[in-house]
């Protein structure tokens, strides 16, 4: 066994044990339930945020529709368990697929050209989407919205604790997913095509293709957020899946910095929960958010994460501190034992 | 009424509403032209102007003269925010890259439009905006209102000054060659910060003319009244060829036009789609749009 493998094996474990720990305290209500349900939605934010900052972070292509992504991936959740008896959790990577299917077609025209016409297509979407659903009322229950939702489990105790334990369980995959992609080739390419696009089609990169392949699975994994919304919140309206929605998801990874996986789960978490603390603050919070955007950009462009050099924080790399801490350790205790002899 | 009257209706109707997007269009389309920027806040500068316009009528009452007056103070006080807005948030971006300057955009449009949510005087409830009493005159069984009218007679006319400047004045020359190359204009003398803020203040002021006449079309002032529209004459910009002033304003009319049929003949909930669609249609067939022209990527 390689010394890598070790490391990535002690780390699985590590996560695992925290997983179980963090659920078993949502279980005994340790953690309080209004606390657990703020870190579910604040899973799905980070879910979303991560989806837009690998096309707009990563990838460099602003998105402003992913609300509409999220709410394609909301709805066909929906009308899956409600009309056709899908379980759950098919239904929800069913929702991501459904919601890529959207990012290929709207991806494949207009990713042709500069990036800025992503962001008004995107936007339009976004747009197009509400209206649709509005408009489809045998599905989706038009402007008065789906009531009904069938829940994960209809067990009052162990919903929230499944809730939050599916949640999670997608996030910590799709943050996996995310940091195993850009460490790869692929996601060299991705991080080429946002640096200079010129250079990259020089170097034989085709900037098209990859494009299209991180605007799909950023679709895909904001149909996730989309899909586990669904049934956690049980009702759905196509008004929640607004313009302003997609630039809430937008600040995440602004704050968080752009294309730093690290800095978006922390802003997520964050701001979901600096949220449900600033609602004294009512239409004020209006005008905070869009400040936040523009201070960024002027000042900290980089974002929170860039203060920090824009580093990520890695499971396998804090294992592999210890573990040589501890050698560290163990070979001084050996000297010191030499000293006395 | 007969069914060619009703399209020659709605035709009429698209024109005056399509005269609307393509000042706001001018805008949109100008500014991309020399910072290569879209300017995502120049719908709430529509906004901003119709405010400003309710303001001076609410105080000083309705009549032709006061209208006059509101629209040079609301299109003084929308240019003196364009630079205000150029100065401040665009200018140090200028050099950074683009999705951050888009970004900025993002919020500079939505303080606005939430900061105008916010202010008291304003406020999130829509307001009924004062016109003068509607007269329509009958020209051939089709209507045409006095408001359409003036929407005509102050478009056509904002257009024919802005081609007075842009093609026949220094500041107009300087514009163009700051388009054309920002490098060499420098190296020429101009000087292109001037040459910048003189363009989004042009802009700013169309868009509150723009905005003082959407508000008397459809009588009603709100903080979100201007995304919407400013979507719309984005794309319309986009269809006659981002950069190319006469494409704004016939992508303008397309615009209207393509809005009111829908409306009229097909489903008034599709016409918010259709600019999008047709947005979709241009970038697939023909990306520069009708009047652009293609420019390979320098490198």
């Amino acid at each position: 066994m390689s010394r890598q493998y070790k490391t990535t094996i002690t780390s699985v474990w590590l996560l695992a044990v925290g997983f179980i720990i963090i659920n078993g305290l949502v279980a005994l209500r340790l953690i309080d339930e209004y606390t657990t349900q703020v870190l579910t939605i604040g899973g799905i934010n980070v879910i979303i945020a991560l989806s837009l900052n690998l096309i707009s972070g990563f990838t460099g292509q602003l998105a402003l529709g992913h609300a509409g992504f999220m709410a394609v991936g909301a709805y066909t959740t929906a009308a899956l368990i409600m009309q056709l008896n899908v379980p759950t959790f098919l239904a929800i990577l069913a929702g991501g697929l459904m919601s890529a299917l959207f990012g290929l077609v709207i991806g494949l025209p207009t990713l042709r050209l500069h990036g800025d016409y992503l962001a008004i297509v995107t936007l339009g979407f976004g747009e197009i989407i509400r209206v649709i659903m509005i408009n489809l009322s045998d599905i989706t229950g038009g402007p008065a919205g789906l009531k009904g939702i069938p829940p994960f489990t209809t067990n009052f105790f162990w919903r929230p604790v499944l809730s939050f334990a599916l949640v999670q369980l997608f996030l910590i995959l799709v943050i996996i997913m995310l940091s195993n992609l850009i460490k790869s080739s692929p996601g060299c390419a991705i991080i080429s095509v946002r640096e200079d696009e010129i250079a990259a089609n020089a170097m034989g990169i085709n900037v098209f293709y990859y494009k299209i392949f991180a605007f799909t699975l950023s679709a895909f994994i904001a149909g996730l957020g989309g899909g586990l919304y669904a049934p956690f919140f049980g009702y759905l309206n196509p008004n929640m899946f607004n313009f302003l929605k997609s630039v809430e998801f937008l600040i995440i990874v602004v704050l968080g910095g752009m294309g730093n996986i690290t800095g978006t789960v922390l802003a997520g978490f964050g701001l979901t929960y600096l949220q449900e603390f600033l609602r004294f603050l009512k239409d004020y919070r209006l005008v905070i958010y869009p400040l936040i955007l523009i201070l960024m950009m002027l000042f900290q462009p980089a974002g929170l994460m860039g203060i920090f050099g824009n580093k990520e924080f890695s499971l396998t790399g804090f294992v592999r501190n210890l573990k040589r801490k501890q050698i560290f350790r163990r070979r001084s205790a050996s000297d010191k034992a030499g000293d006395h002899q | 009424m007969g069914v060619f009257q009703q399209i020659l209706q709605q035709t009429l109707n698209g024109l005056s509403l399509g005269s609307i997007y393509a000042l706001l269009a001018l805008g949109y389309t100008m500014v991309y032209g020399i910072v290569n920027l879209i300017n995502f806040a120049h719908g709430d500068i529509l906004m901003l102007g119709a405010f400003v316009s309710y303001f001076v009528l609410k105080c000083l009452g309705v009549t032709p003269g006061t209208l006059t007056l509101s629209f040079f103070i609301s299109m003084l006080f929308c240019a003196l925010v364009g630079i205000l807005m150029e100065k401040t948030c665009y200018k140090p971006l200028r050099n950074a890259p683009r999705i951050n300057a888009l970004i900025t955009a993002i919020g500079v449009s939505f303080f606005l439009e939430n900061g105008a949510r916010v202010i008291p005087i304003i406020g999130p409830n829509p307001r009924v905006f004062p016109t003068l009493p509607s007269v329509t005159y009958e020209v051939l069984g089709v209507g045409i209102s006095r408001v359409q009218i003036l929407v005509f007679a102050v478009a056509i006319g904002l257009m024919l000054i802005l081609n007075y400047i842009v093609n026949f004045t220094r500041i107009g020359k300087a514009m163009r060659a700051v388009s054309f190359d920002k490098g060499a204009s420098y190296l020429m003398g101009i000087n292109v910060d001037q040459v910048i803020s003189f363009t989004f203040a042009l802009g700013s002021a169309l868009a509150a003319a723009a905005g003082i006449l959407f508000a008397s079309a459809y009588p009603q002032v709100e903080p979100y009244m201007g995304i919407m529209p400013g979507l719309k004459a984005f794309v319309a910009a986009v269809l006659g060829g981002i950069g190319s002033i006469p494409g704004a304003m016939l992508g303008g009319f397309i615009m209207g036009v393509a809005e009111t049929l829908t409306k009229g003949f097909l489903s008034s909930q599709l016409a918010d789609a259709i600019a999008f669609g047709l947005l979709i249609i241009i970038l697939v067939v023909k990306p520069a749009g009708i009047l652009g022209k293609a420019i390979g990527e320098k490198v």
